[in-house]
């Protein structure tokens, strides 16, 4: 349960604003894809593109095609809930419900869409807990606040909740930026894990991280301030941090901007 | 509320308070040190880390000492009211509460100058009141604060807004005769219980509906993002994500506003004329309420009983506000967001 992203030719608005130009790119599944680039290139914004949650954003709509598989996510009659369903993502800031336990919060994605069934919500609780590498330090405090957790096992938990939907898809708005380097360590061997079952995307301001988790890297860039973003190149990872095609990229890679 | 504290820590803008106490003693250690103007910054052989950039301590601690003289002087001008109030109420009142009718009784047959009877018709009423107003009202309050919040944009979310201002700004004695126009003048139904709790209901929701608008927009977006990540449809976001982390501090606006129509008497004189009987019938005949109570016996203050049973229904009017309070503090603190 993997799928294929193709996106076509896609342009990203918000209300009247570019905000990414004209990106092409195939996602493989079952392999994690990086996003790299500088600050406002549109790589969040892109990310967001691919399981529209950029419509949640007043003014937010796409021009372009971005196939899962066969399917179109933009085709007229697909419900953006449904594409959320099978494309999950974990954010920047770790997010866990407040007012739920660390269970609830694992079921959520399950319950709020209407399962009850206890013995199988307990099944997808411990599997998706241990898929999240978090299971040996909460399976003794299920029923205490997901708040209460450290800030890496509060992302864990995050990934946990988002795998329990079983998704084909993850993507990643630079999950790490928030936490400390045991806890990234943590996440980054996580991601390499669950690239077994999932197609992952994800998005990081941290070039070693792309190197080290990453089967293929995409860097984004934007001409100046105020201009939308592009894709400048994507490719395999050690290509692009080896012998990228781009001058821009490799200016990039090696610390000459950004 | 406890969202905004949760919050509040959460980005760090709190420092422990040691922390400040400890920086607050540094800054006065750097107070001491004498000011040298001849020796360059820095290179004095006292020159703590603060003195290089210069020292405005003087003046900031001037003006902490006012900032500080002022507070405790508004905070005194708030209490003694407060006290003065409280205890003229409790000593003159209470001695009415422990009598054995209080609770029990009606006032039927009692005249002004006689003791006896009791409030239990005033305080059956009261409750009634504020219940079927609070059942009208806090539906519609808390669902145009979601619509304000959660959905409404452009036009139509401007003018619900602007009219929610308007109406927490209308007098409780004008909203009380525009009922009456509507239901007595233009539908010529009699005058009841329940006209005056839907010129309640018009005092009500306004407070609602701004504080639950407040507590949602307290609710930090990354819950809503998260839970439409996971393939969650808006409105069961809205519904288990949003209201529910606001839950405690939407029964608190709830409480705000009950208290406030609790001691609301324009209404009740203009749409609930007052009853010394029990009345369980909100839709016809007069309708005994405590400041309505209080109202009558003021009128025969110069009778000792009378005065007596108006404190004694001041203070239970208080009781009960109180005892609202504690009991949506009890339920707010169980739906509270824990960590």
């Amino acid at each position: 349960m993997a799928k294929r992203i193709d996106v076509t030719d896609l342009n990203v608005y918000y209300s009247a604003f570019k905000a990414v130009e004209g990106v092409s790119m195939t996602v493989e599944p079952r392999s994690v894809t990086a996003f790299i680039g500088p600050s406002g290139c549109g790589k969040s914004t892109f990310l967001r593109t691919l399981n529209r949650m950029h419509e949640v954003i007043a003014g937010g709509r796409v021009e372009g095609k971005v196939m899962l598989d066969n399917q179109d996510l933009y085709a007229p009659n697909m419900d953006p809930v449904a594409v959320r369903r099978t494309v999950g993502m974990v954010f920047q800031r770790p997010n866990p419900f407040p007012t739920m336990s660390i269970y609830d919060n694992v079921a959520a994605g399950l319950r709020l869409n209407g399962v009850k069934n206890k013995k199988s919500l307990d099944g997808v609780v411990e599997t998706s807990l241990k898929s999240a590498n978090l299971w040996n330090e909460v399976k003794d405090r299920l029923g205490k606040p997901g708040a209460g957790l450290s800030g890496g096992q509060q992302q864990r938990l995050c990934i946990a909740r988002a795998i329990a939907v079983q998704p084909q898809v993850l993507l990643m708005d630079e999950p790490c930026s928030a936490l400390d380097p045991i806890s990234t360590l943590a996440i980054e061997d996580l991601v390499s894990q669950l690239k077994n079952e999932f197609t992952i995307v994800i998005v990081t301001h941290n070039m070693q991280q792309a190197a080290r988790v990453s089967d293929r890297t995409a860097f984004f860039n934007l001409r100046a301030t105020g201009e939308p973003g592009r894709l400048v190149e994507i490719g395999d990872t050690t290509k692009i941090f080896n012998n990228p095609t781009q001058q821009a990229t490799e200016d990039y890679i090696s610390g000459r901007f950004g | 509320m406890s969202t905004l504290t949760r919050e509040g820590r959460a980005t760090g803008d709190r420092r422990p308070r040691p922390q400040h106490e400890d920086q607050r003693r540094d800054r006065r250690r750097d107070d001491q040190v004498p000011d040298e103007g001849a020796t360059p910054p820095g290179q004095g052989p006292d020159a703590g880390p603060l003195a290089e950039m210069g020292s405005p301590q003087r003046g900031r601690a001037v003006k902490d000492a006012v900032a500080r003289v002022v507070m405790w002087g508004a905070f005194g001008v708030v209490m003694i009211p407060l006290v003065w109030i409280l205890y003229t109420v409790v000593s003159r009142g209470v001695h009415l509460l422990l009598s054995s009718t209080w609770w029990t009784n009606n006032q039927r047959n009692i005249n002004s100058g006689d003791v006896g009877g009791g409030a239990r018709h005033a305080i059956e009423g009261t409750l009634m009141m504020a219940g079927i107003t609070a059942v009208i009202a806090v539906p519609i309050g808390i669902l145009t604060a979601v619509y304000l919040v959660e959905y409404g944009r452009g036009g139509l979310a401007r003018a619900i807004s602007f009219t929610v201002d308007i109406l927490s700004g209308i007098p409780s004695i004008v909203a009380a005769l525009f009922i009456y126009a509507v239901w007595v003048t233009t539908f010529g139904i009699e005058r009841s219980g329940f006209a005056a709790a839907l010129a309640l209901v018009l005092l009500m929701i306004p407070v609602v509906v701004r504080s639950t608008e407040s507590m949602l927009t307290l609710v930090p977006n990354e819950l809503r993002e998260a839970a439409y990540a996971l393939g969650v449809p808006k409105w069961v976001t809205v519904v288990k994500v949003v209201l529910r982390t606001a839950f405690s501090g939407i029964v608190t606006g709830v409480l705000l506003g009950l208290a406030r129509i609790m001691g609301e008497t324009a209404p009740l004189l203009i749409l609930a004329p007052y009853t010394k009987n029990f009345q369980r019938d909100l839709f016809s005949g007069n309708f005994p309420t405590l400041p309505m109570m209080i109202n009558q016996d003021r009128g025969d203050i110069g009778l000792a009983a009378a005065a007596e049973r108006m404190w004694g229904a001041s203070l239970t009017l208080i009781l009960l506000v109180l005892l609202l309070n504690l009991v949506g503090r009890i339920i707010a603190r169980a739906g509270s967001v824990k960590t």
